[in-house]
Protein backbone atom coordinates (compact mmCIF):
# COMPACT_ATOMS: atom_id res chain seq x y z
CA UNK A 1 0.00 0.00 0.00
CA UNK A 2 2.02 3.00 -1.23
CA UNK A 3 1.31 6.69 -1.66
CA UNK A 4 2.86 9.72 -3.29
CA UNK A 5 2.16 13.43 -3.26
CA UNK A 6 3.47 16.38 -5.21
CA UNK A 7 2.13 19.65 -3.83
CA UNK A 8 2.61 23.31 -4.64
CA UNK A 9 0.96 26.27 -2.90
CA UNK A 10 1.75 29.98 -2.94
CA UNK A 11 0.08 32.34 -0.44
CA UNK A 12 1.23 35.95 0.03
CA UNK A 13 4.58 35.43 1.78
CA UNK A 14 4.52 31.63 1.95
CA UNK A 15 5.38 29.07 -0.73
CA UNK A 16 5.15 25.30 -0.35
CA UNK A 17 6.69 22.97 -2.91
CA UNK A 18 7.12 19.37 -1.80
CA UNK A 19 7.19 15.86 -3.19
CA UNK A 20 6.61 13.01 -0.74
CA UNK A 21 6.11 9.28 -0.98
CA UNK A 22 5.93 6.27 1.27
CA UNK A 23 4.74 2.71 1.71
CA UNK A 24 3.06 0.97 4.62
CA UNK A 25 5.51 2.47 7.12
CA UNK A 26 5.59 5.77 8.97
CA UNK A 27 7.09 8.83 7.29
CA UNK A 28 8.04 11.53 9.79
CA UNK A 29 7.61 15.10 8.60
CA UNK A 30 9.80 17.43 10.64
CA UNK A 31 10.77 21.07 10.39
CA UNK A 32 10.74 24.39 12.22
CA UNK A 33 7.47 26.17 13.05
CA UNK A 34 5.88 27.68 9.96
CA UNK A 35 7.66 25.33 7.56
CA UNK A 36 4.34 24.05 6.20
CA UNK A 37 4.01 20.64 7.91
CA UNK A 38 0.37 21.04 9.01
CA UNK A 39 -0.51 22.55 5.63
CA UNK A 40 0.86 19.42 3.93
CA UNK A 41 -1.36 17.21 6.12
CA UNK A 42 -4.41 19.39 5.45
CA UNK A 43 -3.78 19.30 1.71
CA UNK A 44 -3.46 15.50 1.82
CA UNK A 45 -6.74 15.37 3.78
CA UNK A 46 -8.37 17.67 1.21
CA UNK A 47 -9.07 20.51 3.66
CA UNK A 48 -6.80 23.04 1.95
CA UNK A 49 -6.89 23.62 -1.78
CA UNK A 50 -3.40 23.68 -3.31
CA UNK A 51 -2.40 25.51 -6.49
CA UNK A 52 -1.04 22.25 -7.85
CA UNK A 53 -1.34 18.69 -6.57
CA UNK A 54 -0.79 15.17 -7.80
CA UNK A 55 -1.74 12.87 -4.95
CA UNK A 56 -2.10 9.13 -5.27
CA UNK A 57 -2.92 6.81 -2.38
CA UNK A 58 -3.26 3.02 -2.67
CA UNK A 59 -3.36 3.22 -6.46
CA UNK A 60 -6.17 5.78 -6.44
CA UNK A 61 -5.67 9.34 -7.64
CA UNK A 62 -7.31 11.58 -5.02
CA UNK A 63 -6.09 14.89 -6.48
CA UNK A 64 -4.68 15.72 -9.86
CA UNK A 65 -4.45 19.25 -11.16
CA UNK A 66 -3.40 17.92 -14.57
CA UNK A 67 -6.25 15.39 -14.65
CA UNK A 68 -8.85 17.76 -13.17
CA UNK A 69 -9.46 15.40 -10.22
CA UNK A 70 -10.19 16.56 -6.68
CA UNK A 71 -11.80 13.85 -4.56
CA UNK A 72 -13.73 15.60 -1.76
CA UNK A 73 -12.53 15.20 1.82
CA UNK A 74 -15.32 12.86 2.83
CA UNK A 75 -14.40 10.37 0.11
CA UNK A 76 -10.59 10.36 0.47
CA UNK A 77 -10.49 7.91 3.41
CA UNK A 78 -7.72 9.78 5.20
CA UNK A 79 -7.46 9.20 8.95
CA UNK A 80 -6.68 12.64 10.34
CA UNK A 81 -5.63 13.26 13.95
CA UNK A 82 -5.02 17.01 14.38
CA UNK A 83 -2.87 18.63 17.05
CA UNK A 84 -5.68 19.26 19.56
CA UNK A 85 -7.20 15.86 18.60
CA UNK A 86 -10.44 17.52 17.36
CA UNK A 87 -12.68 15.25 19.45
CA UNK A 88 -16.41 15.99 19.28
CA UNK A 89 -17.13 17.42 22.74
CA UNK A 90 -20.88 16.76 22.65
CA UNK A 91 -20.49 13.02 21.99
CA UNK A 92 -19.39 10.14 24.18
CA UNK A 93 -16.15 8.27 23.42
CA UNK A 94 -17.98 5.44 21.66
CA UNK A 95 -20.00 7.89 19.52
CA UNK A 96 -16.81 9.77 18.62
CA UNK A 97 -15.18 6.56 17.44
CA UNK A 98 -18.33 5.30 15.70
CA UNK A 99 -18.88 8.62 13.86
CA UNK A 100 -17.01 7.45 10.76
CA UNK A 101 -19.37 4.47 10.49
CA UNK A 102 -22.47 6.67 10.62
CA UNK A 103 -21.87 8.55 7.37
CA UNK A 104 -22.92 7.62 3.87
CA UNK A 105 -22.11 5.51 1.92
CA UNK A 106 -20.50 3.36 4.65
CA UNK A 107 -23.25 3.87 7.21
CA UNK A 108 -23.88 0.90 9.51
CA UNK A 109 -26.67 0.14 11.97
CA UNK A 110 -26.06 1.73 15.37
CA UNK A 111 -25.51 -1.62 17.13
CA UNK A 112 -23.00 -2.72 14.50
CA UNK A 113 -21.04 0.55 14.51
CA UNK A 114 -20.91 0.58 18.30
CA UNK A 115 -19.69 -3.04 18.29
CA UNK A 116 -16.91 -2.19 15.83
CA UNK A 117 -15.95 0.97 17.71
CA UNK A 118 -15.85 -1.00 20.96
CA UNK A 119 -13.61 -3.67 19.41
CA UNK A 120 -11.20 -0.99 18.23
CA UNK A 121 -11.21 0.74 21.62
CA UNK A 122 -10.48 -2.64 23.24
CA UNK A 123 -7.58 -3.20 20.85
CA UNK A 124 -6.19 0.19 21.85
CA UNK A 125 -6.55 -0.67 25.56
CA UNK A 126 -9.22 1.94 26.23
CA UNK A 127 -12.44 -0.08 26.01
CA UNK A 128 -13.42 1.04 29.51
CA UNK A 129 -13.68 4.66 28.31
CA UNK A 130 -16.52 3.95 25.87
CA UNK A 131 -19.33 5.68 27.74
CA UNK A 132 -17.26 8.59 29.04
CA UNK A 133 -17.63 12.19 27.83
CA UNK A 134 -14.49 13.24 25.97
CA UNK A 135 -14.16 16.35 28.15
CA UNK A 136 -13.46 14.07 31.10
CA UNK A 137 -10.53 12.22 29.46
CA UNK A 138 -6.86 12.77 30.21
CA UNK A 139 -4.54 13.91 27.40
CA UNK A 140 -3.25 10.39 26.78
CA UNK A 141 -6.78 8.98 26.70
CA UNK A 142 -7.91 11.67 24.27
CA UNK A 143 -4.98 10.77 22.02
CA UNK A 144 -5.98 7.11 21.95
CA UNK A 145 -9.63 7.88 21.29
CA UNK A 146 -8.66 10.23 18.44
CA UNK A 147 -6.49 7.49 16.97
CA UNK A 148 -9.29 4.93 17.28
CA UNK A 149 -11.70 7.34 15.59
CA UNK A 150 -9.28 7.84 12.68
CA UNK A 151 -8.63 4.09 12.33
CA UNK A 152 -12.28 3.00 12.39
CA UNK A 153 -12.77 4.03 8.75
CA UNK A 154 -9.79 1.83 7.76
CA UNK A 155 -8.00 4.82 6.27
CA UNK A 156 -5.76 4.51 3.25
CA UNK A 157 -3.38 7.03 4.81
CA UNK A 158 -3.08 8.03 8.46
CA UNK A 159 -2.20 11.67 9.17
CA UNK A 160 -0.91 12.41 12.69
CA UNK A 161 -0.17 16.05 13.50
CA UNK A 162 2.16 16.24 16.51
CA UNK A 163 0.27 13.51 18.34
CA UNK A 164 2.41 13.75 21.48
CA UNK A 165 3.03 17.50 21.69
CA UNK A 166 0.22 18.29 24.13
CA UNK A 167 1.13 15.54 26.61
CA UNK A 168 3.29 15.76 29.73
CA UNK A 169 6.65 13.96 29.67
CA UNK A 170 5.47 10.77 31.39
CA UNK A 171 2.30 10.39 29.33
CA UNK A 172 4.28 11.19 26.21
CA UNK A 173 6.59 8.24 26.87
CA UNK A 174 3.63 5.94 27.51
CA UNK A 175 1.71 7.03 24.40
CA UNK A 176 4.88 6.86 22.27
CA UNK A 177 5.43 3.28 23.37
CA UNK A 178 1.76 2.60 22.74
CA UNK A 179 1.92 4.03 19.19
CA UNK A 180 5.14 2.07 18.49
CA UNK A 181 3.36 -1.13 19.50
CA UNK A 182 0.09 -0.50 17.70
CA UNK A 183 0.81 1.47 14.52
CA UNK A 184 2.67 -1.39 12.73
CA UNK A 185 -0.19 -3.80 13.45
CA UNK A 186 -2.65 -1.60 11.53
CA UNK A 187 -0.53 -1.87 8.37
CA UNK A 188 -1.46 1.65 7.23
CA UNK A 189 0.85 4.16 5.64
CA UNK A 190 1.22 7.07 7.99
CA UNK A 191 2.55 10.64 7.89
CA UNK A 192 3.66 11.79 11.32
CA UNK A 193 4.38 15.46 11.98
CA UNK A 194 6.65 15.87 14.98
CA UNK A 195 9.18 18.14 16.68
CA UNK A 196 10.74 15.36 18.71
CA UNK A 197 13.54 13.12 17.47
CA UNK A 198 12.47 10.45 20.00
CA UNK A 199 9.15 10.10 18.10
CA UNK A 200 11.13 9.46 14.93
CA UNK A 201 13.39 6.92 16.66
CA UNK A 202 10.40 5.04 18.05
CA UNK A 203 7.92 5.29 15.20
CA UNK A 204 9.27 6.30 11.81
CA UNK A 205 11.17 4.49 9.11
CA UNK A 206 11.80 7.54 6.98
CA UNK A 207 12.25 11.25 7.70
CA UNK A 208 11.45 14.23 5.49
CA UNK A 209 12.76 17.60 6.64
CA UNK A 210 10.81 20.67 5.59
CA UNK A 211 12.16 24.21 5.84
CA UNK A 212 10.33 27.28 4.51
CA UNK A 213 8.05 25.05 2.43
CA UNK A 214 10.86 23.10 0.76
CA UNK A 215 12.21 19.59 1.39
CA UNK A 216 15.82 20.09 2.48
CA UNK A 217 16.63 16.48 3.27
CA UNK A 218 15.07 13.02 3.35
CA UNK A 219 16.22 9.57 4.43
CA UNK A 220 16.60 7.43 7.51
CA UNK A 221 17.50 9.00 10.83
CA UNK A 222 20.95 7.43 10.55
CA UNK A 223 21.50 9.01 7.13
CA UNK A 224 20.42 12.41 8.49
CA UNK A 225 22.79 12.01 11.45
CA UNK A 226 25.64 11.06 9.16
CA UNK A 227 25.29 14.10 6.92
CA UNK A 228 22.85 16.75 8.14
CA UNK A 229 21.93 19.10 5.32
CA UNK A 230 21.19 22.17 7.48
CA UNK A 231 21.61 23.60 10.97
CA UNK A 232 18.04 22.63 11.78
CA UNK A 233 18.62 18.99 10.75
CA UNK A 234 21.86 18.84 12.74
CA UNK A 235 20.12 20.19 15.83
CA UNK A 236 17.08 17.95 15.34
CA UNK A 237 19.06 14.71 15.11
CA UNK A 238 21.47 15.83 17.83
CA UNK A 239 24.51 15.80 15.61
CA UNK A 240 25.87 18.99 17.18
CA UNK B 1 -6.57 51.82 54.68
CA UNK B 2 -9.22 54.53 54.91
CA UNK B 3 -9.06 55.59 51.24
CA UNK B 4 -9.63 52.08 49.80
CA UNK B 5 -12.50 51.50 52.26
CA UNK B 6 -14.12 54.79 51.24
CA UNK B 7 -13.61 53.89 47.62
CA UNK B 8 -15.24 50.49 48.04
CA UNK B 9 -18.13 52.04 50.00
CA UNK B 10 -18.81 54.51 47.19
CA UNK B 11 -18.49 51.72 44.65
CA UNK B 12 -20.94 49.58 46.62
CA UNK B 13 -23.42 52.44 46.86
CA UNK B 14 -23.23 53.11 43.11
CA UNK B 15 -23.67 49.42 42.33
CA UNK B 16 -26.63 49.17 44.71
CA UNK B 17 -28.21 52.22 43.05
CA UNK B 18 -27.83 50.50 39.68
CA UNK B 19 -29.51 47.33 40.96
CA UNK B 20 -32.27 49.47 42.50
CA UNK B 21 -32.90 51.24 39.21
CA UNK B 22 -33.28 47.89 37.49
CA UNK B 23 -35.37 46.14 40.11
CA UNK B 24 -37.58 48.77 41.79
CA UNK B 25 -39.74 49.56 38.72
CA UNK B 26 -40.45 45.86 38.27
CA UNK B 27 -41.35 45.49 41.96
CA UNK B 28 -43.58 48.56 41.73
CA UNK B 29 -45.28 47.03 38.72
CA UNK B 30 -45.85 43.74 40.55
CA UNK B 31 -47.14 45.55 43.65
CA UNK B 32 -49.61 47.71 41.76
CA UNK B 33 -51.92 44.90 40.62
CA UNK B 34 -54.04 42.54 42.73
CA UNK B 35 -54.84 38.97 41.72
CA UNK B 36 -58.40 40.14 40.93
CA UNK B 37 -56.93 42.81 38.58
CA UNK B 38 -54.87 40.14 36.84
CA UNK B 39 -57.90 37.89 36.33
CA UNK B 40 -59.97 40.80 35.08
CA UNK B 41 -57.22 42.02 32.75
CA UNK B 42 -56.64 38.59 31.26
CA UNK B 43 -60.35 38.24 30.59
CA UNK B 44 -60.38 41.52 28.63
CA UNK B 45 -61.06 40.93 24.89
CA UNK B 46 -58.03 42.94 23.74
CA UNK B 47 -55.73 40.75 25.89
CA UNK B 48 -56.40 37.43 24.18
CA UNK B 49 -56.19 38.97 20.71
CA UNK B 50 -52.94 40.81 21.50
CA UNK B 51 -51.19 37.92 23.25
CA UNK B 52 -52.22 35.50 20.48
CA UNK B 53 -50.90 37.90 17.83
CA UNK B 54 -47.68 38.48 19.79
CA UNK B 55 -47.01 34.76 20.23
CA UNK B 56 -47.89 33.99 16.60
CA UNK B 57 -45.80 36.80 15.09
CA UNK B 58 -42.81 36.29 17.40
CA UNK B 59 -42.82 32.54 16.63
CA UNK B 60 -42.84 33.36 12.90
CA UNK B 61 -40.16 36.04 13.19
CA UNK B 62 -37.98 33.68 15.25
CA UNK B 63 -38.39 31.01 12.56
CA UNK B 64 -37.37 33.49 9.85
CA UNK B 65 -34.43 34.67 11.97
CA UNK B 66 -33.18 31.11 12.55
CA UNK B 67 -33.62 30.17 8.90
CA UNK B 68 -31.83 33.22 7.47
CA UNK B 69 -29.58 34.09 10.41
CA UNK B 70 -27.94 30.71 11.01
CA UNK B 71 -26.17 30.45 7.62
CA UNK B 72 -25.23 34.14 7.87
CA UNK B 73 -23.75 33.63 11.35
CA UNK B 74 -21.76 30.60 10.14
CA UNK B 75 -20.41 32.56 7.21
CA UNK B 76 -19.46 35.49 9.46
CA UNK B 77 -17.69 33.14 11.87
CA UNK B 78 -15.66 31.36 9.20
CA UNK B 79 -14.83 34.22 6.83
CA UNK B 80 -11.78 36.42 7.33
CA UNK B 81 -12.26 38.76 4.37
CA UNK B 82 -13.09 42.47 4.31
CA UNK B 83 -16.61 41.76 3.05
CA UNK B 84 -17.36 39.69 6.17
CA UNK B 85 -16.14 42.50 8.42
CA UNK B 86 -18.36 45.01 6.59
CA UNK B 87 -21.39 42.69 6.74
CA UNK B 88 -20.79 42.10 10.49
CA UNK B 89 -21.08 45.86 11.07
CA UNK B 90 -24.15 46.18 8.83
CA UNK B 91 -25.86 43.33 10.69
CA UNK B 92 -25.36 45.11 14.00
CA UNK B 93 -26.80 48.41 12.74
CA UNK B 94 -30.41 47.73 13.83
CA UNK B 95 -29.15 47.31 17.42
CA UNK B 96 -27.94 50.91 17.54
CA UNK B 97 -30.56 52.49 15.25
CA UNK B 98 -33.72 53.58 17.16
CA UNK B 99 -36.75 51.33 16.43
CA UNK B 100 -38.73 54.33 15.18
CA UNK B 101 -36.05 54.88 12.54
CA UNK B 102 -36.33 51.21 11.56
CA UNK B 103 -40.09 51.71 11.19
CA UNK B 104 -39.65 54.70 8.89
CA UNK B 105 -36.98 52.83 6.91
CA UNK B 106 -39.30 49.86 6.45
CA UNK B 107 -42.06 52.21 5.24
CA UNK B 108 -39.59 53.74 2.78
CA UNK B 109 -38.81 50.22 1.55
CA UNK B 110 -42.19 48.49 1.49
CA UNK B 111 -44.58 51.49 1.52
CA UNK B 112 -46.67 52.38 -1.52
CA UNK B 113 -44.13 55.01 -2.55
CA UNK B 114 -41.17 53.02 -1.21
CA UNK B 115 -38.27 51.27 -2.89
CA UNK B 116 -39.95 47.89 -3.34
CA UNK B 117 -43.60 48.84 -2.66
CA UNK B 118 -44.59 49.65 -6.28
CA UNK B 119 -43.06 46.36 -7.53
CA UNK B 120 -44.82 44.36 -4.83
CA UNK B 121 -48.15 46.06 -5.56
CA UNK B 122 -47.82 44.93 -9.19
CA UNK B 123 -48.14 41.32 -7.97
CA UNK B 124 -50.89 42.27 -5.51
CA UNK B 125 -48.77 42.37 -2.34
CA UNK B 126 -49.06 45.21 0.14
CA UNK B 127 -46.98 44.77 3.29
CA UNK B 128 -47.47 47.86 5.54
CA UNK B 129 -50.19 47.70 8.23
CA UNK B 130 -50.56 43.91 8.00
CA UNK B 131 -49.49 41.07 10.33
CA UNK B 132 -46.64 40.46 7.84
CA UNK B 133 -45.40 43.99 8.61
CA UNK B 134 -45.40 43.11 12.32
CA UNK B 135 -43.22 40.06 11.58
CA UNK B 136 -40.92 42.04 9.30
CA UNK B 137 -40.39 44.75 11.92
CA UNK B 138 -39.66 42.10 14.55
CA UNK B 139 -37.17 40.30 12.30
CA UNK B 140 -35.24 43.49 11.56
CA UNK B 141 -34.94 44.64 15.17
CA UNK B 142 -34.40 41.21 16.76
CA UNK B 143 -32.35 39.12 14.31
CA UNK B 144 -29.05 40.99 14.96
CA UNK B 145 -29.13 39.68 18.54
CA UNK B 146 -29.31 36.11 17.23
CA UNK B 147 -26.77 36.56 14.44
CA UNK B 148 -24.26 38.14 16.80
CA UNK B 149 -24.63 35.45 19.47
CA UNK B 150 -24.66 32.64 16.89
CA UNK B 151 -21.53 33.93 15.12
CA UNK B 152 -19.71 34.08 18.49
CA UNK B 153 -20.88 30.55 19.29
CA UNK B 154 -19.76 29.23 15.90
CA UNK B 155 -16.33 30.85 16.37
CA UNK B 156 -15.79 28.37 19.21
CA UNK B 157 -16.10 25.45 16.79
CA UNK B 158 -12.52 24.36 16.15
CA UNK B 159 -11.61 24.23 12.47
CA UNK B 160 -9.77 20.92 12.94
CA UNK B 161 -12.87 19.36 14.50
CA UNK B 162 -14.80 20.17 11.34
CA UNK B 163 -11.99 18.82 9.15
CA UNK B 164 -11.98 15.56 11.13
CA UNK B 165 -15.75 15.21 10.68
CA UNK B 166 -15.30 15.65 6.92
CA UNK B 167 -12.48 13.10 6.75
CA UNK B 168 -14.78 10.68 8.57
CA UNK B 169 -17.26 10.88 5.71
CA UNK B 170 -19.54 13.79 6.66
CA UNK B 171 -20.54 16.16 3.87
CA UNK B 172 -20.21 19.93 4.45
CA UNK B 173 -23.87 20.13 5.48
CA UNK B 174 -23.59 16.94 7.55
CA UNK B 175 -20.57 18.23 9.48
CA UNK B 176 -22.39 21.54 10.07
CA UNK B 177 -25.58 19.90 11.38
CA UNK B 178 -23.97 17.06 13.36
CA UNK B 179 -20.89 18.83 14.73
CA UNK B 180 -20.98 22.64 14.48
CA UNK B 181 -24.61 23.13 15.55
CA UNK B 182 -24.45 20.86 18.65
CA UNK B 183 -21.14 22.41 19.77
CA UNK B 184 -22.56 25.92 19.31
CA UNK B 185 -26.02 24.98 20.67
CA UNK B 186 -25.78 26.83 24.01
CA UNK B 187 -24.84 30.07 22.21
CA UNK B 188 -27.51 29.51 19.55
CA UNK B 189 -30.12 28.98 22.26
CA UNK B 190 -29.07 32.16 24.08
CA UNK B 191 -29.16 34.14 20.81
CA UNK B 192 -32.57 32.75 19.87
CA UNK B 193 -33.97 33.56 23.32
CA UNK B 194 -32.63 37.12 23.25
CA UNK B 195 -34.00 37.64 19.74
CA UNK B 196 -37.40 36.27 20.72
CA UNK B 197 -37.54 38.46 23.84
CA UNK B 198 -36.57 41.52 21.79
CA UNK B 199 -39.25 40.70 19.19
CA UNK B 200 -41.86 40.25 21.92
CA UNK B 201 -41.09 43.71 23.28
CA UNK B 202 -40.89 45.41 19.89
CA UNK B 203 -42.93 48.63 19.80
CA UNK B 204 -41.64 51.60 17.80
CA UNK B 205 -40.98 50.00 14.43
CA UNK B 206 -44.22 48.01 14.66
CA UNK B 207 -46.31 51.09 15.49
CA UNK B 208 -44.95 53.04 12.50
CA UNK B 209 -44.79 50.22 9.96
CA UNK B 210 -47.70 47.98 10.98
CA UNK B 211 -49.99 50.34 12.86
CA UNK B 212 -52.02 49.58 15.97
CA UNK B 213 -55.09 47.68 14.80
CA UNK B 214 -56.66 45.42 17.44
CA UNK B 215 -56.75 41.81 16.31
CA UNK B 216 -54.63 42.53 13.24
CA UNK B 217 -51.42 44.34 14.13
CA UNK B 218 -51.88 45.18 17.81
CA UNK B 219 -49.23 43.18 19.66
CA UNK B 220 -48.90 43.20 23.47
CA UNK B 221 -46.67 46.30 23.71
CA UNK B 222 -49.13 48.21 21.52
CA UNK B 223 -52.06 46.92 23.60
CA UNK B 224 -50.28 48.29 26.71
CA UNK B 225 -49.86 51.65 24.95
CA UNK B 226 -53.57 51.71 24.04
CA UNK B 227 -54.75 50.53 27.48
CA UNK B 228 -52.68 53.22 29.20
CA UNK B 229 -54.91 55.87 27.61
CA UNK B 230 -58.12 54.40 29.07
CA UNK B 231 -57.38 52.05 31.97
CA UNK B 232 -54.02 52.07 33.76
CA UNK B 233 -54.83 48.85 35.68
CA UNK B 234 -55.29 47.02 32.38
CA UNK B 235 -51.93 48.35 31.16
CA UNK B 236 -50.31 47.13 34.39
CA UNK B 237 -51.72 43.62 33.97
CA UNK B 238 -50.61 43.43 30.33
CA UNK B 239 -47.16 44.65 31.41
CA UNK B 240 -46.97 42.02 34.15
CA UNK B 241 -47.72 39.27 31.62
CA UNK B 242 -44.95 40.50 29.31
CA UNK B 243 -42.53 40.81 32.24
CA UNK B 244 -43.47 37.27 33.30
CA UNK B 245 -42.73 35.90 29.82
CA UNK B 246 -39.36 37.66 29.89
CA UNK B 247 -38.60 36.20 33.32
CA UNK B 248 -39.43 32.69 32.07
CA UNK B 249 -36.94 33.12 29.20
CA UNK B 250 -34.27 34.41 31.60
CA UNK B 251 -34.81 31.57 34.08
CA UNK B 252 -34.72 29.08 31.22
CA UNK B 253 -31.37 30.48 30.07
CA UNK B 254 -29.91 30.41 33.57
CA UNK B 255 -31.19 27.15 34.91
CA UNK B 256 -31.85 24.66 32.08
CA UNK B 257 -29.38 22.00 33.26
CA UNK B 258 -28.00 20.79 29.92
CA UNK B 259 -27.63 24.34 28.68
CA UNK B 260 -25.88 25.57 31.78
CA UNK B 261 -23.39 22.67 31.88
CA UNK B 262 -22.51 22.85 28.22
CA UNK B 263 -22.35 26.62 28.20
CA UNK B 264 -19.88 26.52 31.04
CA UNK B 265 -17.58 23.95 29.50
Amino acid sequence: MSWSAEIRVRRDDFALDVALQGDAGVVALVGPNGSGKTTVLRILAGAVEPDYAEIEVAAQVVASTAGGIDVPMERRRMGYVPQGYGLFPHLSVIDNVAFGLSTWPHRLEKSERHARAQRLLDELDCGALAQRRVGRLSGGEQQRVALARALVIEPKLLLLDEPLAALDATTRRTVRRFLAEHLPSFQRPCVLVTHDVRDVEALATDVVVLERGQVVQRGTLEALRAAPASDFVAEFVGAR
Amino acid sequence: MRAPRLFSSIGGLLAATMVGLLVVPLLALAASASWADVQLGMAHPSFSAAIALSLRTTATSLGVTLLLGTPLAWWLSTSRGRLARVVAVVVELPIVVPPAVVGVALLQTFGRQGLLGPWLSLVGISVPFTPAAVVLAQVVVSSPFFVQAAANAFRKVDRDTMIVARTLGASKAGAFVRIAVPIAAPGLWVGASLAWARALGEFGATLLFAGNMPGRTQTMPLAIFTALESDVRLAVVFSLVLAGLGAVVLLGLRFLPGLRDRGAR
